[in-house]
């Protein structure tokens, strides 16, 4: 059985055995069901998929996880037990992904385990202990840090789950994925838990109408997370379109800039960059062209890889300066001003792009057996020109079938192919 | 702002004699120091770490001052921060002075309306949602205050006339306030709870996050703009002449935009299409586009690609929407003699006509290598004569009434960055006065 049916499974045996136990005990605390359910119905209502912004649902999880940590409403001791916990957010997450499932736009079974895991680990850390009064010597102060390392614990858990979940899909490594997944967990992952523990003791301080004033905040920061993803998705769009002046002006190949940046994009997975470093890498590989709009007479096919190495790093360097006009980070244009560079000067960007570069430019019109005599030749060329690591990731991620390297595509909304054909003059 | 005005000092000096009686009377009793004292210590820190690097006012522990501590007690709590920050610009004297007093002033009037409609013995019961009530007044009071004293002080220095400014100041700071006072309240009643000041802290935690991700978000924002005028700065590396023109282009759009009435997103849209009109003449090649002396019909057909090598380019940004359109068909003529495809009449798109005729005027108006500039009266008269067989009369009108209303400064040069963001915008966000 495979990881992801393993994780599934597991997931769909915590939500039988919750459900039946409830259905079997009934539940306790209706108003305060109803309450946190309906607060995980708006956050996964308020969900959305990008491939940036991990905690889709900042909200319901949040509140589910205040739920699974909730001992007191209004300093009465709550009654509801871990099961009840996963019945209530999973009736939520259900009814609140019925939208998303309608129109078919996130993939809600991993969600949907991601979710049961999650709750039903911090739920059973909790709830049994505090249900036979172990924590009832434990007060004030050290009962806030209590909540807040178990909260800590679970989401160091869910990131693990979050990791092997995208590496079943993906088929990416898993090592990397985990430290994305971490990092992603200093930025808004902090912001959701420390809002689930807060809503946890504000409703055991002063009642469910703790919930709706302490919804705002995280809304706030859920709205500038999207607002964020919005603009980074169009400046992706932008950066595109201003790769393909080379192609428009008749410098490069149509398709040229694209294929670098997707290949570069595989090589650098396939040597364990991680998200910042790929998006430099990425934004470095379509651009790296640009140079050649100062030029007055294009170069022929825009073959760049075989010039005089000085007439190379003479266009490096006006690439470069164009780059730094356009605002994104200086990390970007130092890869494109030393792409030319000899390789043991370079960052490793730098060093990607160079060979993929090579490798586009001597594999694209030389027939079904080019591909393999351009890999021998970036081989040979590897004393001085293209770094040896560099050029083997590329024989790996080149030996993989299409659609295992394709299968992991950074998602690009409205970005299109240039049409076949589309003769540029020049 | 470098200089500070003798009425500005003025004004700062007597918001500070104002501020002054609500801070003459601290706490009496010795353990009534320690909340002021730790509230005053985590705003500073906050100051510290959100000022500096977002710009930002960090209101939530002022409110919770408001909400938790007496008045005079509340109103000390943003004085250290005002004093021990680092001052950006000089003086630092008159900035630290206005810094301490402004928010002092807020946070005292704040705490005392919460006070008086008896909000601390509602924090302190946790007693909601009652306690909401003279949290909404204190937010409100603060509010006001607020704005009252920013628009003072702009009125002092001579900008803007007060009373439009106070409204629009109140209306814009509202909102983030009511929110920043939720969770100062929230952070009050924790803080009276058995939890203690420490679950009080955890409720900055989402707001940091929140600056953290804004900042990150205008950052973005500002490299997204600055890739869009290096799209417009490749063409100016190929093609002299026209440094400015594109900027200018946008500048004459808006113009007819706003004089049509259209809504404030499209003026946007239009801006960008009059800027980016040209960019498709980065696929020409530079030899023609430099080329003295006439051209031959070859030549001249290529030039003409470049409406389609601009839309060719721009198609994949959905941001622009429209504009893509514009930037396709700005070279059409209503009698349907313009290229690239001919189209007459309203088969234009409206958006294009108004490009046409914000193209045309710049390009009469400013210097070219092949003719000197005529003068904007001159232009006007052009324009007119082809209005009908050319250019769209409506849009030709429009620019004519604003031209006369508000008159043709094309001071927008290629190196300015004074574009792409709406005047709204570019103001400075609630409490980011230094």
């Amino acid at each position: 059985m495979t990881v992801l049916g393993l994780i599934h499974t597991a997931a769909a045996l915590v939500a039988a055995g919750s459900v039946a136990e409830t259905l079997w005990t009934g539940l306790a605390d209706r108003g305060d069901a109803l309450a946190f359910g309906l607060l995980v119905t708006v956050g996964e209502l308020t969900r959305w998929s990008d491939d940036r912004a991990r905690q889709a649902a900042p909200l319901g999880a949040a509140g589910s996880l205040s739920y699974a940590l909730l001992g007191a409403v209004a300093g009465r001791p709550s009654q509801h037990d871990a099961a009840q916990v996963v019945t209530v957010v999973l009736v939520a997450a259900l009814l609140g992904a019925v939208p998303h499932i309608w129109s078919g736009r996130a993939p809600t079974a991993d969600h949907l385990a991601r979710r049961v895991l999650t709750v039903g680990f911090a739920a059973l850390c909790f709830q049994p202990l505090y249900n036979k009064g172990v924590f009832t010597a434990w007060d004030g102060p050290a009962y806030a840090l209590l909540l807040l390392t178990l909260l800590a614990l679970t989401s160091l858990s869910g990131t693990a789950l979050a990791a092997a979940l995208a590496h079943c899909r993906t088929g990416r490594p898993f090592g990397p994925l985990l430290r994305e997944e971490v990092r992603g967990l200093l930025g808004i992952g902090s912001a959701v838990v420390a809002t689930g523990a807060v809503m946890a003791l504000a409703v055991a301080v002063a009642g469910l109408w703790a919930l709706p004033v302490f919804c705002l905040p995280l809304l706030l920061v859920q709205l500038s997370v999207r607002r964020y993803a919005a603009v980074r998705a169009t400046y992706r769009q932008t950066i595109a379109s201003l790769a393909r002046a080379t192609e428009i002006a008749g410098c490069t190949p149509a398709g040229h800039a694209r294929r670098v940046a997707a290949l570069s994009v595989a090589v650098g997975r396939d040597l364990r960059l991680t998200g910042p470093e790929l998006t430099v890498l990425e934004y470095a590989a379509l651009m790296h062209d640009i140079g050649q709009l100062s030029l007055v007479d294009p170069v022929p096919a825009g073959a760049t890889a075989a010039l005089p190495a000085a007439e190379q790093r003479r266009i490096a360097l006006l690439g470069g300066a164009v780059v730094r006009q356009t605002g994104v980070d200086p990390a970007v244009a130092d890869v494109v001003e030393r792409q030319a560079d000899p390789y043991p000067e370079q960052p490793l960007a730098a060093r990607i792009v160079r060979a993929v570069n090579a490798y586009e430019e001597k594999s694209r019109d030389a027939g079904p057996r080019g591909a393999r005599r351009a890999l021998e030749e970036l081989r040979l060329g590897t004393a001085g020109d293209y770094a040896p690591e560099v050029v083997e990731s590329l024989a790996r991620v080149l030996a993989q079938p299409r659609t295992a390297r394709e299968r992991v595509p950074v998602r690009r909304p409205g970005w299109s192919d240039p049409a076949p054909g589309w003769v540029t003059h020049g | 702002m470098d200089a500070v005005p003798a009425r500005t000092r003025g004004y700062v000096a007597a918001v500070a004699l104002l501020a002054a009686p609500c801070l003459s009377r601290p706490p009496d009793t010795p353990g009534s120091w320690l909340a002021p004292a730790l509230l005053a210590a985590l705003y500073a820190a906050c100051e510290h770490a959100v000022h500096r690097r977002f710009g930002g006012t960090f209101y939530p522990v002022l409110l919770a001052g408001a909400f938790l501590l007496p008045p005079s007690a509340a109103a000390l709590v943003p004085v250290p921060a005002a004093l021990l920050c680092p001052v950006d610009h000089r003086p630092a004297l008159p900035r630290r002075v206005w810094r301490a007093a402004r928010p002092a002033l807020a946070v005292w009037a704040a705490a005392r309306v919460h006070e008086a409609l008896g909000g601390r013995d509602a924090v302190a019961g946790a007693d909601f949602p009652y306690a909401l009530l003279p949290a909404g007044a204190a937010v409100l009071a603060f509010c006001l205050v607020l704005t009252a004293l920013d628009g003072g002080l702009r009125a002092a220095a001579g900008l803007v006339p007060p009373c439009r400014t106070w409204r629009a100041l109140l209306a814009r700071s509202l909102a983030p306030v009511a929110v920043h006072g939720l969770a100062g309240l929230m952070m009050a009643v924790l803080w009276r709870s058995p939890y203690g000041p420490v679950s009080a802290l955890l409720v900055l935690l989402p707001m940091c996050v929140s600056w953290w991700v804004f900042a990150q978000y205008h950052r973005e924002r500002a490299a997204h703009q600055a890739t869009i005028r290096a799209l417009v700065q490749a063409v100016d590396i190929k093609d002299g002449y026209t440094r400015g023109h594109s900027e200018r282009v946008g500048q004459a759009s808006v113009l007819i935009a706003r004089e049509l009435g259209l809504d404030d997103d499209r003026v946007e849209v239009l801006r960008f299409a009059g800027i980016l009109h040209d960019v498709g003449k980065l696929g020409v090649p530079t030899r023609l586009l430099r080329k003295d002396g006439p051209l031959t019909p070859e030549e001249r057909r290529i030039i003409e690609l470049h409406p389609e090598y601009g839309h060719e380019m721009v198609r994949g940004i959905s941001f622009l929407g429209e504009a893509r359109t514009a930037i396709l068909h700005h070279h059409e003529r209503l009698d349907g003699t313009g290229y690239p495809y001919g189209l007459a009449g309203d088969r234009i798109p409206e958006c294009a006509r108004i490009v046409a005729v914000a193209d045309a005027f710049d390009a009469m108006t400013s210097t070219r290598c092949y003719s000197r500039a005529r003068p904007v009266e001159a232009a006007v008269a052009e324009l007119e004569r082809c209005a009908g067989a050319h250019f769209d009369p409506r849009m030709v009108r429009a620019l004519v009434r604003a031209l006369r209303r508000e008159g043709w400064r094309p001071a927008v040069t290629a190196d300015e960055p004074a574009y792409g963001t709406a005047p709204a915008e570019r103001t400075p966000r609630t409490g980011a006065h230094r």
